[in-house]
């Protein structure tokens, strides 16, 4: 039995819009096992990304408990949520957000700098996880010259490079078209995917559901149904 | 996590080159202006510190700069020499005379008129001629500005004048002087031609008046304390005396609280440091603002908040030191090329430290205020699409 990974036990997260206050995260309960791909769906405002975001440690929440790995993050100083995040967490954003000043290398060798890898020994590693994913040949290069689905193949290896033992995505397709979605889904199944790590995607993209190990549906802030998902033809 | 922050802001060439410019031009102006304003003040007492032999200047005490000539009986020279601690004491003259030139026009002059034995008091540095040529009959020496511009001799049909040269001859006062040197000295404030010679000769040029002495120029005996020398003097003599340094504050500080020059420049230099810091504050901002995704991408990703401030501090440092040295090095540039220019200039290291500080000042202020965006930034912001 796969050990679990997250864990997230009445999550409450409200936040104030003028005079109103909106129920972002509504007692949420939720588990994901380690090795598993759990995708997060549902419509907009639903309140997928603040519960990645609760359980990435960048967003606390108000009441609840969410543990990763064992470890309350809400209970840590600030000091080590940060170094927690550092070196257990790995990030796949919508928009990419690679620096765009900084060449493919140096993008992908940032988490280990943050994390006080050497410089040269984090490049090196970076260059390693860029031909993993494809993109040896590209290593100098600016994200600027590179395609959507380029970019995020770079933010995959920059997710992967630190050898994080959650990985958190969020809409990792959804500013790519179909079949370069479908290779980056590729890629995160099965370079990102390992035994003792988990990956949490949030998605719209009904295309990519048979990658998921199960899928949980969100609606007004809280988790309404948690099931497997149908494989990937 | 520096090779990055220098690698972010140099991404952006167009910005990071906007962000030097305005710290450029503001330390451009917060040094040439008052590079200026000093220089025009060290006009005022060029005479002074031309004279560099005495170390005390005698005169009357109601003199409130150098020339401010209230001239004295020459018998007070004899008093100062009687004084303890006095080494030697020489009379100076200093006084405005017309010199008609060969067209018939007339210039004002400043003349000197040096002691008739030493000649001291006389030019810093002779650019042709010889100093002790001034004991020739109706002898006198020629600053070579004024030799080439505004005593040079008009052409006769048009074109350009010819600079007075040795042996040349000016009326001065409908007495007839001849050029035996040409000498460079500082230019003065008023930047009037100014005409050496010797004390008799000088009393002879001018017009005549009871009293003609204007300065006494004392050396103190080795060892003598200035201060308390010029203490014995007043008290000796009744008359005022200052050393070389106090007469020069005297006289720039008459200067400073008389005329509208201070407030002037004054005006310009903060009219610059506030146009440079809005240009250099507002660049400086709006690049962190542009960037503030990603600094929020670092935050997620576990950079600490004291990174990323020293990052932006690095940052900030950067800019400040490469604006801060082109606009001391263009105001360098500028001094230089204006060297021989009637425009006054002078660099001195305290202007140094003065733009340094105030540059250092607006790149703390932008970075302050970019520092204060990125701590209060949630890094949630990076799944915002």
């Amino acid at each position: 039995m796969p050990e679990v990974a997250v864990s997230c036990q009445q999550l409450l997260k409200v936040f104030d819009a003028g005079d109103q206050q909106v129920i972002a995260l509504d007692h949420v309960d939720l588990e994901i096992l380690q090795g598993e791909l759990l995708m997060l769906v549902g419509p907009s405002g639903c309140g997928k990304t603040t519960l990645i975001s609760v359980i990435a440690g960048i967003l606390d929440q108000d009441a609840g408990v969410c543990e990763l790995f064992g470890q309350n993050l809400a209970a840590m100083r600030s000091k080590d949520k940060l170094r927690f995040r550092a070196q257990h967490i790995g990030f796949v954003f919508q928009a990419f957000n690679l620096l765009p000043a900084l060449t493919l290398t140096e993008n992908v060798s940032v988490p280990l700098i943050i994390n006080g890898v050497k410089r040269s020994i984090a490049e090196r590693k970076a260059q390693e996880i860029l031909a993993a994913v494809g993109l040896g040949k590209r290593m100098g290069n600016l994200p600027a010259q590179l395609s959507g689905g380029q970019q995020q193949r770079v933010a995959i290896a920059r997710a992967l490079v630190h050898s994080p033992k959650l990985i958190v995505c969020d809409e990792p397709t959804s500013a790519l078209d179909h079949e370069t979605g479908q290779t980056v889904m590729h890629l995160l199944k099965d370079v990102a995917m390992q035994q003792d790590r988990a990956l949490v995607i949030v998605t719209h993209d009904a295309r990519i559901f048979g990658f998921a190990d199960r899928i949980a549906e969100m609606d007004d802030g809280r988790v309404i149904n948690v099931r497997a998902a149908t494989p990937n033809v | 996590m520096y090779r990055i922050a220098l690698k972010m802001l140099m991404g952006d060439t167009g910005k990071y080159v906007g962000i030097i410019m305005g710290l450029t031009f503001a330390s451009l102006i917060m040094t040439q202006q008052p590079a200026i304003f000093i220089g025009l003040m060290a006009r005022t007492y060029s005479f002074i510190s031309d004279v560099g032999q005495p170390d005390i200047w005698v005169m009357d005490d109601k003199v409130q700069f150098i020339d401010d000539i209230k001239p004295l009986q020459d018998t007070e020279l004899y008093s100062v020499r009687g004084i303890a601690g006095v080494d030697w004491a020489v009379p100076l003259y200093k006084g405005l005379l017309k010199a008609r030139l060969a067209d018939g026009t007339f210039q004002t002059c400043n003349l000197v008129g040096l002691d008739d034995t030493t000649l001291i008091g006389g030019p810093p540095y002779m650019l042709n001629g010889q100093l002790k040529d001034l004991r020739r009959s109706d002898s006198i020496i020629v600053d070579v500005d004024g030799a080439t511009t505004k005593l040079a001799k008009p052409a006769l049909h048009g074109g350009a004048s010819t600079p007075l040269q040795l042996d040349d001859v000016l009326e001065l006062n409908d007495h007839r002087a001849i050029v035996v040197g040409i000498a460079r000295t500082t230019r003065t404030f008023q930047s009037q031609p100014v005409i050496y010679t010797t004390y008799s000769r000088a009393k002879s040029f001018a017009p005549r008046e009871r009293k003609s002495l204007s300065f006494v120029l004392v050396k103190a005996r080795p060892g003598q304390n200035l201060h308390e020398l010029t203490q014995r003097i007043h008290a000796g003599t009744g008359l005022a005396a200052y050393t070389s340094e106090e007469f020069q504050t005297l006289t720039y500080q008459y200067f400073i609280k008389n005329t509208g020059i201070p407030i002037n420049f004054g005006m310009s230099v903060l009219l610059g440091f506030i146009v440079g810091a809005a240009i250099a504050g507002q660049t400086f901002y709006n690049f962190t603002l542009e960037n503030i995704r990603q600094f929020g991408v670092l935050k997620a990703m576990g950079t600490s908040n004291l990174t990323l401030l020293r990052m932006i501090l690095l940052q900030a440092l950067m800019v400040g030191t490469i604006g801060y040295g082109m606009g001391v090095g263009l105001t360098a540039l500028f001094g230089y090329s204006m060297r021989n220019s009637v425009l006054a200039f002078k660099f001195p290291w305290q202007l140094l430290v003065f733009s340094g500080a105030g540059v250092s000042l607006i790149c703390m202020f932008a970075a302050l205020i970019s520092i204060i965006k990125v701590l209060r930034l949630e890094p949630a912001i990076v799944f915002k699409g």
